[in-house]
Protein backbone atom coordinates (compact mmCIF):
# COMPACT_ATOMS: atom_id res chain seq x y z
CA UNK A 1 0.00 0.00 0.00
CA UNK A 2 1.07 3.78 -0.66
CA UNK A 3 1.36 6.21 2.05
CA UNK A 4 -1.80 7.80 1.01
CA UNK A 5 -3.83 4.38 1.22
CA UNK A 6 -2.56 3.65 4.26
CA UNK A 7 -3.81 6.84 5.67
CA UNK A 8 -6.95 6.58 3.45
CA UNK A 9 -7.76 2.96 5.53
CA UNK A 10 -6.74 4.07 8.83
CA UNK A 11 -9.23 6.75 9.20
CA UNK A 12 -11.63 4.82 7.43
CA UNK A 13 -11.32 1.73 10.42
CA UNK A 14 -11.25 5.13 13.39
CA UNK A 15 -14.63 6.58 11.26
CA UNK A 16 -16.11 3.13 11.37
CA UNK A 17 -15.20 2.47 15.17
CA UNK A 18 -16.56 6.12 15.84
CA UNK A 19 -19.76 5.27 13.87
CA UNK A 20 -20.25 2.07 16.20
CA UNK A 21 -20.06 4.11 19.36
CA UNK A 22 -22.17 6.89 18.16
CA UNK A 23 -25.04 4.01 17.34
CA UNK A 24 -24.15 2.20 20.59
CA UNK A 25 -24.05 5.98 22.51
CA UNK A 26 -27.35 6.75 20.33
CA UNK A 27 -28.75 3.04 21.52
CA UNK A 28 -28.23 3.35 24.96
CA UNK A 29 -29.79 6.62 25.35
CA UNK A 30 -33.03 5.85 23.34
CA UNK A 31 -33.33 2.36 25.32
CA UNK A 32 -31.53 2.43 28.93
CA UNK A 33 -32.18 6.09 29.60
CA UNK A 34 -35.50 6.30 27.43
CA UNK A 35 -34.36 9.62 26.02
CA UNK A 36 -34.59 11.04 29.86
CA UNK A 37 -31.20 12.57 31.13
CA UNK A 38 -28.39 10.26 32.47
CA UNK A 39 -25.35 11.18 33.71
CA UNK A 40 -23.14 8.21 32.69
CA UNK A 41 -24.95 7.51 29.34
CA UNK A 42 -24.78 11.36 28.18
CA UNK A 43 -21.23 11.81 29.87
CA UNK A 44 -20.75 9.07 27.09
CA UNK A 45 -22.14 10.49 24.25
CA UNK A 46 -20.44 14.31 24.93
CA UNK A 47 -17.34 12.15 24.95
CA UNK A 48 -17.96 10.35 21.66
CA UNK A 49 -19.11 13.96 20.23
CA UNK A 50 -15.41 15.34 21.28
CA UNK A 51 -13.93 12.40 19.77
CA UNK A 52 -15.22 13.02 16.38
CA UNK A 53 -14.13 16.48 16.85
CA UNK A 54 -10.99 15.46 17.50
CA UNK A 55 -10.21 13.10 14.94
CA UNK A 56 -11.63 15.64 12.44
CA UNK A 57 -8.97 18.17 13.86
CA UNK A 58 -6.04 15.35 13.68
CA UNK A 59 -7.00 14.67 10.63
CA UNK A 60 -6.97 18.01 8.89
CA UNK A 61 -3.37 18.50 10.71
CA UNK A 62 -1.83 15.53 8.89
CA UNK A 63 -2.98 16.44 5.75
CA UNK A 64 -1.38 19.90 6.36
CA UNK A 65 1.97 18.01 6.62
CA UNK A 66 4.53 18.83 8.74
CA UNK A 67 3.50 22.51 9.50
CA UNK A 68 -0.34 21.27 10.36
CA UNK A 69 1.35 18.85 12.96
CA UNK A 70 3.52 21.27 14.29
CA UNK A 71 0.95 24.28 14.88
CA UNK A 72 -1.66 21.81 16.02
CA UNK A 73 0.24 20.58 18.76
CA UNK A 74 1.59 23.74 19.67
CA UNK A 75 -1.22 25.21 20.07
CA UNK A 76 -2.67 22.04 22.41
CA UNK A 77 1.12 22.32 24.37
CA UNK A 78 -0.61 26.60 24.73
CA UNK A 79 -4.21 25.39 26.08
CA UNK A 80 -2.37 22.98 28.13
CA UNK A 81 0.35 24.82 29.63
CA UNK A 82 -2.85 28.00 30.29
CA UNK A 83 -4.41 25.18 32.27
CA UNK A 84 -1.46 24.28 34.41
CA UNK A 85 -0.13 27.46 35.14
CA UNK A 86 -4.15 28.42 36.08
CA UNK A 87 -3.87 26.14 38.71
CA UNK A 88 -0.45 26.90 39.92
CA UNK A 89 0.41 29.16 42.51
CA UNK A 90 2.05 32.45 41.29
CA UNK A 91 3.02 36.04 42.08
CA UNK A 92 3.22 39.56 40.86
CA UNK A 93 6.83 38.17 41.15
CA UNK A 94 6.41 35.86 38.26
CA UNK A 95 5.05 38.28 35.59
CA UNK A 96 8.62 38.06 33.39
CA UNK A 97 9.28 34.32 33.72
CA UNK A 98 5.55 33.17 32.74
CA UNK A 99 5.57 35.53 29.89
CA UNK A 100 8.50 33.64 28.56
CA UNK A 101 7.35 30.60 28.74
CA UNK A 102 4.48 31.12 26.71
CA UNK A 103 5.67 33.42 24.35
CA UNK A 104 9.27 32.64 24.26
CA UNK A 105 10.13 29.05 24.81
CA UNK A 106 7.21 27.87 23.72
CA UNK A 107 7.35 28.88 20.00
CA UNK A 108 10.97 28.28 20.30
CA UNK A 109 10.90 24.66 21.28
CA UNK A 110 8.30 24.10 18.63
CA UNK A 111 10.44 25.95 15.52
CA UNK A 112 13.34 23.81 16.37
CA UNK A 113 10.96 20.78 15.91
CA UNK A 114 10.34 22.27 12.70
CA UNK A 115 14.06 22.83 12.08
CA UNK A 116 14.82 19.40 13.09
CA UNK A 117 17.72 20.43 15.24
CA UNK A 118 17.70 17.34 17.45
CA UNK A 119 20.32 18.60 20.29
CA UNK A 120 19.23 22.10 20.74
CA UNK A 121 14.66 21.01 21.02
CA UNK A 122 15.95 17.95 23.89
CA UNK A 123 18.09 20.66 25.93
CA UNK A 124 16.26 24.13 25.14
CA UNK A 125 14.10 23.66 28.32
CA UNK A 126 15.59 21.55 30.76
CA UNK A 127 18.76 23.83 30.79
CA UNK A 128 18.07 27.48 29.19
CA UNK A 129 14.82 27.60 30.50
CA UNK A 130 15.92 25.73 33.76
CA UNK A 131 18.51 28.61 34.26
CA UNK A 132 16.48 31.47 32.38
CA UNK A 133 13.20 31.63 34.22
CA UNK A 134 14.28 31.65 37.87
CA UNK A 135 17.02 34.59 36.57
CA UNK A 136 13.70 35.93 35.53
CA UNK A 137 11.66 35.56 38.84
CA UNK A 138 14.61 36.60 40.42
CA UNK A 139 14.58 40.24 39.21
CA UNK A 140 11.65 40.81 41.06
CA UNK A 141 12.90 40.39 43.97
CA UNK A 142 9.86 38.65 45.31
CA UNK A 143 11.45 35.85 48.14
CA UNK A 144 8.33 34.60 48.84
CA UNK A 145 8.07 30.70 48.36
CA UNK A 146 10.46 31.43 45.95
CA UNK A 147 11.89 28.05 45.09
CA UNK A 148 8.01 26.62 45.30
CA UNK A 149 7.17 29.07 42.58
CA UNK A 150 10.20 28.16 40.10
CA UNK A 151 10.06 25.21 40.57
CA UNK A 152 5.83 24.75 39.53
CA UNK A 153 6.36 26.61 36.14
CA UNK A 154 9.60 24.75 35.18
CA UNK A 155 7.74 21.43 36.00
CA UNK A 156 4.34 23.02 34.13
CA UNK A 157 6.76 23.58 30.95
CA UNK A 158 8.23 20.25 30.89
CA UNK A 159 5.19 18.57 31.05
CA UNK A 160 3.00 20.77 28.72
CA UNK A 161 5.35 22.07 25.99
CA UNK A 162 8.65 19.69 26.12
CA UNK A 163 7.02 16.30 26.62
CA UNK A 164 3.95 17.33 23.86
CA UNK A 165 6.64 18.24 21.62
CA UNK A 166 7.95 14.97 21.41
CA UNK A 167 4.91 13.41 19.59
CA UNK A 168 5.39 16.19 16.36
CA UNK A 169 9.18 15.56 16.78
CA UNK A 170 8.71 12.14 15.81
CA UNK A 171 8.37 13.06 12.34
CA UNK A 172 12.48 14.41 12.63
CA UNK A 173 13.69 10.69 13.00
CA UNK A 174 15.24 8.96 9.59
CA UNK A 175 14.54 5.54 10.20
CA UNK A 176 16.00 3.39 7.17
CA UNK A 177 12.98 2.04 4.64
CA UNK A 178 10.62 4.31 6.41
CA UNK A 179 10.93 7.60 4.53
CA UNK A 180 8.07 9.95 4.01
CA UNK A 181 5.74 7.59 6.47
CA UNK A 182 7.02 9.25 9.79
CA UNK A 183 3.51 10.72 10.32
CA UNK A 184 2.18 7.39 11.06
CA UNK A 185 4.19 7.34 14.14
CA UNK A 186 2.42 9.74 15.38
CA UNK A 187 -0.96 8.20 14.23
CA UNK A 188 0.03 4.74 16.34
CA UNK A 189 1.24 6.66 19.30
CA UNK A 190 -2.20 8.67 19.53
CA UNK A 191 -4.23 5.69 18.69
CA UNK A 192 -2.67 3.34 21.19
CA UNK A 193 -2.62 5.99 24.16
CA UNK A 194 -5.99 7.02 23.42
CA UNK A 195 -7.26 3.13 22.82
CA UNK A 196 -5.61 2.45 26.10
CA UNK A 197 -7.42 5.02 27.74
CA UNK A 198 -10.80 4.19 26.19
CA UNK A 199 -10.50 0.28 26.97
CA UNK A 200 -9.22 0.50 30.47
CA UNK A 201 -12.12 2.73 30.94
CA UNK A 202 -14.48 -0.02 29.27
CA UNK A 203 -12.43 -2.79 31.57
CA UNK A 204 -13.13 -1.12 33.82
CA UNK A 205 -16.63 0.20 33.50
CA UNK A 206 -17.35 -3.78 33.35
CA UNK A 207 -15.44 -5.88 35.25
CA UNK A 208 -13.59 -3.36 37.37
CA UNK A 209 -14.04 -4.38 41.41
CA UNK A 210 -10.52 -3.44 42.91
CA UNK A 211 -9.14 -0.11 43.35
CA UNK A 212 -5.58 0.66 41.99
CA UNK A 213 -5.18 4.03 43.99
CA UNK A 214 -8.16 5.25 45.15
CA UNK A 215 -6.63 8.40 47.02
CA UNK A 216 -5.83 9.41 43.50
CA UNK A 217 -8.19 8.18 40.95
CA UNK A 218 -11.29 6.65 42.11
CA UNK A 219 -12.20 5.20 38.54
CA UNK A 220 -9.02 3.28 38.17
CA UNK A 221 -9.38 -0.51 38.99
CA UNK A 222 -6.96 -3.47 38.60
CA UNK A 223 -9.52 -5.13 36.26
CA UNK A 224 -9.45 -1.97 34.02
CA UNK A 225 -5.49 -1.69 34.42
CA UNK A 226 -4.75 -4.69 33.02
CA UNK A 227 -7.86 -5.22 30.45
CA UNK A 228 -6.60 -2.12 29.00
CA UNK A 229 -3.02 -2.96 28.94
CA UNK A 230 -3.70 -6.18 26.82
CA UNK A 231 -6.20 -5.18 24.62
CA UNK A 232 -3.68 -1.89 23.85
CA UNK A 233 -0.87 -4.20 23.12
CA UNK A 234 -2.79 -6.20 21.09
CA UNK A 235 -4.10 -2.87 18.92
CA UNK A 236 -0.67 -2.00 18.68
CA UNK A 237 0.48 -5.04 17.58
CA UNK A 238 -2.43 -5.09 14.88
CA UNK A 239 -1.52 -1.95 13.60
CA UNK A 240 2.38 -2.76 13.10
CA UNK A 241 1.85 -2.52 9.51
CA UNK A 242 1.71 1.09 9.63
CA UNK A 243 5.33 1.22 12.06
CA UNK A 244 9.04 0.23 11.35
CA UNK A 245 8.60 -2.38 14.10
CA UNK A 246 7.87 -6.11 13.62
CA UNK A 247 4.49 -7.82 15.18
CA UNK A 248 6.75 -8.29 18.36
CA UNK A 249 8.09 -5.39 18.37
CA UNK A 250 4.68 -2.87 17.71
CA UNK A 251 3.48 -4.83 20.80
CA UNK A 252 6.11 -3.94 23.22
CA UNK A 253 6.09 -0.80 22.00
CA UNK A 254 2.44 -0.54 22.85
CA UNK A 255 2.76 -1.80 26.04
CA UNK A 256 5.26 0.62 27.05
CA UNK A 257 2.89 3.29 25.46
CA UNK A 258 -0.08 1.96 27.55
CA UNK A 259 2.09 1.61 31.04
CA UNK A 260 3.51 4.74 30.87
CA UNK A 261 0.17 6.79 29.22
CA UNK A 262 -1.47 5.14 32.65
CA UNK A 263 1.13 6.63 35.19
CA UNK A 264 0.81 10.14 33.67
CA UNK A 265 -2.97 9.89 34.01
CA UNK A 266 -2.05 8.60 37.53
CA UNK A 267 0.51 11.58 38.36
CA UNK A 268 -1.97 14.38 36.73
CA UNK A 269 -4.47 13.39 38.87
CA UNK A 270 -2.50 13.39 42.23
CA UNK A 271 -1.73 17.47 41.00
CA UNK A 272 -5.32 17.46 40.61
CA UNK A 273 -6.25 16.34 43.82
CA UNK A 274 -3.87 18.27 45.46
CA UNK A 275 -5.28 21.19 44.22
CA UNK A 276 -9.23 20.54 45.02
CA UNK A 277 -9.95 20.30 41.17
CA UNK A 278 -11.88 17.56 39.32
CA UNK A 279 -11.28 18.34 35.67
CA UNK A 280 -8.05 20.55 34.29
CA UNK A 281 -10.43 22.66 32.21
CA UNK A 282 -13.71 22.59 29.96
CA UNK A 283 -13.15 23.17 26.65
CA UNK A 284 -13.43 19.51 25.51
CA UNK A 285 -17.65 18.70 26.31
CA UNK A 286 -17.53 15.11 28.39
CA UNK A 287 -13.28 15.00 28.79
CA UNK A 288 -12.68 18.30 30.96
CA UNK A 289 -9.68 20.13 29.79
CA UNK A 290 -6.85 19.62 27.28
CA UNK A 291 -4.42 18.47 29.96
CA UNK A 292 -7.37 15.71 31.16
CA UNK A 293 -7.27 14.31 27.32
CA UNK A 294 -3.22 14.82 26.80
CA UNK A 295 -2.41 13.61 30.40
CA UNK A 296 -1.22 9.97 29.08
CA UNK A 297 0.70 11.15 26.27
CA UNK A 298 3.10 13.77 28.21
CA UNK A 299 4.42 10.64 29.74
CA UNK A 300 4.40 8.47 26.82
CA UNK A 301 5.54 10.97 24.24
CA UNK A 302 8.72 11.35 25.03
CA UNK A 303 9.70 7.54 25.69
CA UNK A 304 8.01 6.44 22.54
CA UNK A 305 10.49 8.89 20.72
CA UNK A 306 13.75 8.37 22.42
CA UNK A 307 13.05 4.33 22.55
CA UNK A 308 12.08 4.42 18.67
CA UNK A 309 15.51 7.24 17.93
CA UNK A 310 17.80 4.48 19.89
CA UNK A 311 16.83 1.13 18.48
CA UNK A 312 15.39 2.25 14.85
CA UNK A 313 16.34 5.80 13.88
CA UNK A 314 19.89 6.00 11.66
CA UNK B 1 -16.94 54.55 11.27
CA UNK B 2 -19.41 52.51 13.39
CA UNK B 3 -18.66 49.31 11.42
CA UNK B 4 -14.83 50.39 12.44
CA UNK B 5 -16.02 50.79 16.03
CA UNK B 6 -18.46 47.56 15.96
CA UNK B 7 -15.29 45.59 14.37
CA UNK B 8 -12.79 46.91 17.11
CA UNK B 9 -15.34 45.67 19.69
CA UNK B 10 -15.50 42.45 18.35
CA UNK B 11 -12.03 42.14 18.12
CA UNK B 12 -11.64 43.01 21.63
CA UNK B 13 -13.73 40.58 22.70
CA UNK B 14 -12.21 37.50 20.39
CA UNK B 15 -8.93 38.51 22.54
CA UNK B 16 -10.21 38.37 25.72
CA UNK B 17 -11.92 35.13 24.71
CA UNK B 18 -8.78 33.95 22.81
CA UNK B 19 -6.47 34.96 25.86
CA UNK B 20 -8.44 33.80 28.98
CA UNK B 21 -10.91 31.10 27.44
CA UNK B 22 -13.43 32.99 29.94
CA UNK B 23 -16.03 30.56 30.84
CA UNK B 24 -19.55 32.32 32.38
CA UNK B 25 -21.18 30.29 35.42
CA UNK B 26 -24.69 31.31 35.23
CA UNK B 27 -25.04 30.44 38.96
CA UNK B 28 -27.98 32.62 40.05
CA UNK B 29 -29.99 33.58 37.13
CA UNK B 30 -29.81 32.89 33.40
CA UNK B 31 -28.81 34.93 30.85
CA UNK B 32 -31.78 36.84 30.04
CA UNK B 33 -32.49 39.97 27.90
CA UNK B 34 -33.94 42.00 30.97
CA UNK B 35 -32.78 45.38 32.09
CA UNK B 36 -29.77 44.58 35.19
CA UNK B 37 -27.44 46.61 36.80
CA UNK B 38 -23.93 43.58 36.42
CA UNK B 39 -21.64 44.67 39.35
CA UNK B 40 -18.16 42.58 39.60
CA UNK B 41 -15.12 42.94 41.50
CA UNK B 42 -12.73 45.21 39.70
CA UNK B 43 -8.94 44.29 39.77
CA UNK B 44 -7.97 45.24 36.00
CA UNK B 45 -8.71 47.20 33.45
CA UNK B 46 -10.19 44.53 31.56
CA UNK B 47 -12.81 43.41 33.96
CA UNK B 48 -15.91 45.00 31.90
CA UNK B 49 -14.29 43.18 28.76
CA UNK B 50 -14.67 40.02 30.56
CA UNK B 51 -18.21 40.41 31.69
CA UNK B 52 -18.87 42.04 28.81
CA UNK B 53 -17.81 38.69 26.71
CA UNK B 54 -19.19 36.48 28.78
CA UNK B 55 -22.93 38.16 27.48
CA UNK B 56 -24.57 36.88 24.39
CA UNK B 57 -24.30 39.54 21.76
CA UNK B 58 -27.90 40.68 21.86
CA UNK B 59 -27.51 41.63 25.57
CA UNK B 60 -24.32 42.40 25.38
CA UNK B 61 -24.97 45.33 22.63
CA UNK B 62 -27.53 46.82 25.13
CA UNK B 63 -25.49 46.71 28.41
CA UNK B 64 -22.32 49.64 28.94
CA UNK B 65 -19.81 49.80 31.42
CA UNK B 66 -19.27 52.80 33.58
CA UNK B 67 -16.30 54.40 34.42
CA UNK B 68 -14.12 57.33 35.47
CA UNK B 69 -13.95 59.48 33.07
CA UNK B 70 -10.62 61.02 34.75
CA UNK B 71 -8.93 57.63 33.11
CA UNK B 72 -10.97 57.04 30.42
CA UNK B 73 -10.79 60.62 28.43
CA UNK B 74 -7.04 61.16 28.89
CA UNK B 75 -5.39 60.59 24.92
CA UNK B 76 -6.91 60.14 21.71
CA UNK B 77 -6.78 56.07 22.21
CA UNK B 78 -8.62 56.07 25.50
CA UNK B 79 -11.09 58.44 24.58
CA UNK B 80 -12.03 56.54 21.33
CA UNK B 81 -12.43 53.30 22.94
CA UNK B 82 -14.54 54.61 25.76
CA UNK B 83 -16.47 56.38 23.79
CA UNK B 84 -17.05 54.96 20.55
CA UNK B 85 -15.80 51.15 20.95
CA UNK B 86 -17.25 50.34 24.21
CA UNK B 87 -19.49 53.27 24.53
CA UNK B 88 -19.22 53.82 28.08
CA UNK B 89 -21.17 56.05 30.48
CA UNK B 90 -18.70 57.90 31.54
CA UNK B 91 -18.58 59.38 35.12
CA UNK B 92 -16.27 62.32 37.16
CA UNK B 93 -15.15 60.64 40.10
CA UNK B 94 -13.28 63.58 41.07
CA UNK B 95 -16.45 64.91 43.72
CA UNK B 96 -15.16 68.69 44.31
CA UNK B 97 -14.79 69.87 40.54
CA UNK B 98 -17.62 67.56 38.76
CA UNK B 99 -20.38 69.33 37.10
CA UNK B 100 -22.59 66.38 37.02
CA UNK B 101 -23.82 64.23 39.68
CA UNK B 102 -22.90 60.67 38.25
CA UNK B 103 -25.60 58.98 39.97
CA UNK B 104 -27.77 61.06 37.35
CA UNK B 105 -25.77 60.40 34.42
CA UNK B 106 -26.39 56.26 35.33
CA UNK B 107 -29.96 56.81 36.14
CA UNK B 108 -30.31 58.96 32.47
CA UNK B 109 -28.60 55.73 30.99
CA UNK B 110 -31.14 53.10 32.81
CA UNK B 111 -34.24 55.27 31.53
CA UNK B 112 -32.29 54.94 27.93
CA UNK B 113 -33.20 51.59 28.38
CA UNK B 114 -29.98 49.99 28.74
CA UNK B 115 -27.81 47.67 30.88
CA UNK B 116 -25.21 48.61 33.17
CA UNK B 117 -21.51 47.11 34.21
CA UNK B 118 -20.40 48.35 37.51
CA UNK B 119 -17.71 48.21 40.17
CA UNK B 120 -18.69 49.30 43.80
CA UNK B 121 -14.87 49.04 44.79
CA UNK B 122 -14.71 52.51 42.81
CA UNK B 123 -10.98 51.58 41.77
CA UNK B 124 -8.75 48.44 41.13
CA UNK B 125 -8.11 46.27 43.68
CA UNK B 126 -4.56 45.80 43.83
CA UNK B 127 -4.29 44.69 47.57
CA UNK B 128 -3.99 41.52 49.26
CA UNK B 129 -7.88 41.84 50.35
CA UNK B 130 -10.15 39.32 48.62
CA UNK B 131 -12.52 42.99 47.81
CA UNK B 132 -12.51 46.39 48.82
CA UNK B 133 -15.64 48.06 50.78
CA UNK B 134 -18.24 49.62 48.47
CA UNK B 135 -18.63 53.23 48.05
CA UNK B 136 -22.50 54.56 48.26
CA UNK B 137 -23.16 54.57 44.36
CA UNK B 138 -24.66 51.59 44.11
CA UNK B 139 -27.00 52.45 46.46
CA UNK B 140 -27.95 55.56 45.49
CA UNK B 141 -28.62 54.33 42.14
CA UNK B 142 -31.06 51.53 43.75
CA UNK B 143 -32.78 54.36 45.48
CA UNK B 144 -32.85 56.41 42.59
CA UNK B 145 -34.08 53.51 39.95
CA UNK B 146 -35.72 50.92 42.48
CA UNK B 147 -37.43 48.65 39.86
CA UNK B 148 -33.53 47.43 38.69
CA UNK B 149 -32.19 44.08 39.71
CA UNK B 150 -28.22 44.07 40.83
CA UNK B 151 -26.66 41.31 39.44
CA UNK B 152 -23.05 40.28 41.23
CA UNK B 153 -20.59 39.04 39.05
CA UNK B 154 -17.26 37.26 40.55
CA UNK B 155 -14.50 37.61 38.45
CA UNK B 156 -11.88 35.04 38.59
CA UNK B 157 -8.22 35.19 37.58
CA UNK B 158 -7.80 38.21 35.24
CA UNK B 159 -5.94 40.27 38.24
CA UNK B 160 -3.31 37.48 37.19
CA UNK B 161 -3.38 37.72 33.55
CA UNK B 162 -2.43 41.48 33.39
CA UNK B 163 -1.06 42.59 37.05
CA UNK B 164 -1.07 46.21 37.40
CA UNK B 165 1.63 48.25 35.20
CA UNK B 166 2.62 44.92 32.93
CA UNK B 167 2.07 45.51 29.89
CA UNK B 168 2.03 42.08 28.51
CA UNK B 169 -0.73 39.76 29.20
CA UNK B 170 -0.50 35.69 30.77
CA UNK B 171 -3.14 33.57 29.13
CA UNK B 172 -4.47 32.34 31.59
CA UNK B 173 -7.80 30.61 32.52
CA UNK B 174 -10.66 32.79 33.81
CA UNK B 175 -14.10 32.69 34.93
CA UNK B 176 -17.06 35.17 35.39
CA UNK B 177 -19.80 33.76 37.82
CA UNK B 178 -23.65 35.27 37.94
CA UNK B 179 -25.27 35.31 41.33
CA UNK B 180 -28.52 35.71 41.85
CA UNK B 181 -30.04 39.11 41.28
CA UNK B 182 -31.06 41.60 44.32
CA UNK B 183 -33.16 44.40 44.80
CA UNK B 184 -33.37 47.74 46.89
CA UNK B 185 -35.88 46.39 49.51
CA UNK B 186 -38.84 49.11 50.90
CA UNK B 187 -37.06 50.08 53.85
CA UNK B 188 -33.59 48.75 53.49
CA UNK B 189 -31.04 51.23 55.05
CA UNK B 190 -27.43 52.17 52.67
CA UNK B 191 -25.38 50.37 54.91
CA UNK B 192 -27.60 47.04 55.07
CA UNK B 193 -28.00 46.88 51.13
CA UNK B 194 -23.82 47.71 50.66
CA UNK B 195 -23.22 44.91 52.94
CA UNK B 196 -26.11 43.11 51.48
CA UNK B 197 -24.90 43.42 47.98
CA UNK B 198 -21.17 43.05 49.10
CA UNK B 199 -21.85 39.56 50.71
CA UNK B 200 -23.91 38.33 47.69
CA UNK B 201 -20.75 38.97 45.61
CA UNK B 202 -18.34 37.62 48.02
CA UNK B 203 -20.29 34.83 48.39
CA UNK B 204 -19.13 33.67 44.66
CA UNK B 205 -15.51 33.81 44.95
CA UNK B 206 -14.29 30.12 45.07
CA UNK B 207 -12.38 29.04 47.63
CA UNK B 208 -8.98 27.68 46.20
CA UNK B 209 -6.37 26.37 48.23
CA UNK B 210 -2.79 27.98 47.99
Amino acid sequence: MTRHQETVVLFAAIGGVLVFASVVGWLLKRFVAKGAPHGSIDNLNARIRAWWVMVVVVGIALAFGKAGVIVLFGFVSFFALREFITIAYTRRGDHLALAMSFFFFLPLQYYLVWDGWYGMYSILIPVYAFLALPIAASLSQDSTRFLERTAKVQWGLMITVYCISHVPALLTLRIPKYEGREALLIVFLVLVVQGSDVLQYVWGKLFGRHKIAPQLSPSKTVEGFVGGLLSATVLGAALYWITPFAVWQAALMALLIAVLGFFGGLVLSAIKRDRGIKDWGAMIEGHGGMLDRMDSVTFAAPIFFHVTRFFFSL
Amino acid sequence: MRILASLAASTLVGFARALTGVRAIWEGCAPEDVQRVYYGNHSSHGDFVLIWSSLPRPIRRRTRPVAGSDYWLQGALRRYIATRVIDAVLIDRAGTTREQDPIAVLAQAVDDGVSLIVFPEGTRNTTDAVLLPFKSGIYRLALARPHLEFVPVWIENLNRVMPKGEVVPIPLLCTTTFGEPLRLAADETKEAFIERSRNALLALAPRVAQ
